[in-house]
């Protein structure tokens, strides 16, 4: 029989605040954020790379939190779906997504508002080929891309807007 | 759900103390750069190292330098994202630009590394499944049986190289660095890459690979990658082809460089398709000749998806296609 190896302390930055847990060092960073952390609104599609549902922000970059080793996160910031409201306010892509009709299940729609995040939050306003092409590595099987491309367009003008008044 | 078996996390802090880490684990260790092709493989059992020594850490191996006199250097650990939007590779290395950008999704490009990639493991239809599946169809050569399903008379792994990659440095001439216990080596990326599907490297156990230098293009370089794959995001290829060519001030093409990928263990260069394309002046007569060669050199099985006379088919299509990409550049 082989030994598993011990629980390790894993010091994360999730969210802006810093947390600590023990888990073993085999977990992802999908597990230890859902399991261990008690973070739920990421999910867990295929495990495999190959849907986007599981993708989290790593220093405000997309990554996909299931072939990710939360170990090697430590050291950087991480954003997930819990962390883009401002207490009642809602994120731009947020808000966009709850008007367009972005999201029927909506069992996708956590990955898909951190890569739409981490599209807006960049300065100007992303043509459709752009948001297309980022929207790339996520799946949708019911929504349909064509309310999910609107949403992300309207929050990105809305962002340029606010950014232009303040 | 998929997980990952129990192992130990050790993390090279250099190159060096990568090689230390290997040594020192033995068969035991295996080193993960971004994980994106490992995690799922050992997630599907095809492995279950003891030891992952993770090379991201290792600070000495991200960086990305062009110099007039020699050329790109790539650390292993540049990202595919990174290699894709770097201007020095967009201006005068355009296909490898264009092959780091085709290959798979914007999140898995910010994590997979450009030295996973020369390494990813070769592909077929029965091998990238789970232990399940493999085992209720009693396995095959490459993990845990013993015969070949795809050609069962042969006598290695017919699995194929599917890094988008692989057949564009061969075609710009790279070079790799390889680091391990009996010291650094740079060989040509051709003599790297091995026709067996099983071995599909030649690299010892011990040692990592740290770098790819790029020679500095001759003036008139044009070069192209074109690749077919079912989606258009996440799949990998099922067809792809690599030219580099070189002309002289009046458009007559001087040297030629056409290697194709996904049909085979390894990159496979089309002599013959440069042949056709040298002393030309790449009309549509010598693109058409070419293409034909690039057909005739490729021979794909059934390991992938798409069929095999689709494939066949599609080989010249795409060789047609990234020839005039060259011959035509915008
Ligand atoms: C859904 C999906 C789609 C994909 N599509 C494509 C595609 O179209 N084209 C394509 O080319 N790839 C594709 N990939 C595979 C993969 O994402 C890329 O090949 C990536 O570049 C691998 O790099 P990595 O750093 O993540 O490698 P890792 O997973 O870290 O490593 C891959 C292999 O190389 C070894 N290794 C890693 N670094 C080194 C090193 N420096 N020296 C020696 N050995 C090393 C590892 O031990 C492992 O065996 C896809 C993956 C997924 C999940
Ligand atoms: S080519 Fe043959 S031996 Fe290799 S993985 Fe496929 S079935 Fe297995
Ligand atoms: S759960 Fe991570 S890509 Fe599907
Ligand atoms: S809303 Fe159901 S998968 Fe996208």
């Amino acid at each position: 029989m082989t030994v598993a190896p011990e629980k390790i302390l894993l010091r994360l930055h999730v969210n802006g605040s810093a947390v600590q847990c023990a888990a073993h060092p085999n977990k992802t960073l999908l597990e230890v954020l859902r399991e261990d952390l008690n973070l739920t609104g990421t999910k867990h599609g295929c495990e495999m790379g190959h849907c986007g549902a599981c993708t989290v922000l790593v220093d405000d970059e997309p990554v996909l939190s299931c072939l990710a080793l939360a170990i090697e996160a430590q050291e950087h910031e991480i954003r997930t779906v819990e962390g883009l409201a401002d207490g009642p306010k809602l994120h731009p892509v947020q808000q966009a997504f709850a008007e367009c009709g972005a999201a029927q299940c909506g069992y996708c729609t956590p990955g898909f508002l951190m890569t739409a995040a981490a599209l807006v939050e960049r300065p100007g306003v992303p043509t459709n080929a752009v948001i297309r092409d980022a929207i790339s590595g996520n799946l949708c099987r019911c929504t349909g891309y064509e309310k999910i491309i609107e949403a992300i367009a309207l929050a990105a003008r809305r962002m340029e807007e606010a950014a232009t008044h303040a | 759900m998929h997980r990952l078996p129990p192992f130990r996390y050790e993390a090279a802090t250099s190159a060096a103390s990568a090689v230390q880490l290997l040594a020192a684990h033995g068969p035991d260790a295996l080193v993960v750069s971004g994980g994106t092709d490992l995690y799922a493989n050992i997630k599907q059992r095809l492995f279950t190292p003891k030891v992952v020594v993770g090379l991201r850490p290792a600070r000495d191996m991200h960086y990305l330098r062009f110099d007039q006199s020699r050329g790109l250097e790539i650390g292993a650990l540049t990202t595919l994202a990174r290699l894709a939007a770097e201007p020095v590779v967009c201006e005068r290395y355009p296909a490898l630009a264009e092959a780091a950008a085709s290959i798979s999704t914007p999140q898995l490009r910010t994590m997979g590394t450009i030295g996973g990639n020369v390494c990813l493991d070769t592909r077929c239809n029965y091998y990238n499944q789970n232990l399940d599946w493999r085992q209720a169809l009693g396995y095959c050569m490459k993990k845990d049986g013993d015969i070949c399903r795809v050609a069962p008379g042969s006598p290695k792994c017919v699995a194929v190289n599917s890094s988008d990659t692989a057949p564009v440095l061969q075609a710009y001439g790279a070079r790799i660095r390889l680091l391990g216990r009996s010291g650094e080596r740079e060989i040509d990326i051709a003599d790297f890459f091995m026709d067996d599907g099983m071995r599909a490297w030649a690299k010892q156990a011990d040692e990592i690979v740290t770098a790819i230098h790029l020679p500095v293009p001759a003036p008139n370089t044009v070069s192209a990658y074109r690749k077919l794959r079912l989606r258009n995001s996440f799949d990998f290829p099922i067809v792809g082809i690599a030219a580099v060519m070189q002309t002289d001030g009046g458009g007559r093409c001087t040297g030629a460089r056409v290697v194709l990928n996904a049909v085979a263990s390894k990159p496979l260069e089309s002599p013959g398709a440069a042949r056709a394309l040298v002393g030309t002046k790449l009309e549509p007569d010598a693109l058409d000749a070419a293409a034909d060669a690039a057909y005739a050199t490729g021979k794909p099985l059934d390991n992938t998806s798409g069929s095999i006379p689709y494939r066949k088919r599609m080989l010249r299509v795409f060789a047609r296609r990234t020839l005039e990409a060259c011959a035509a550049p915008r």
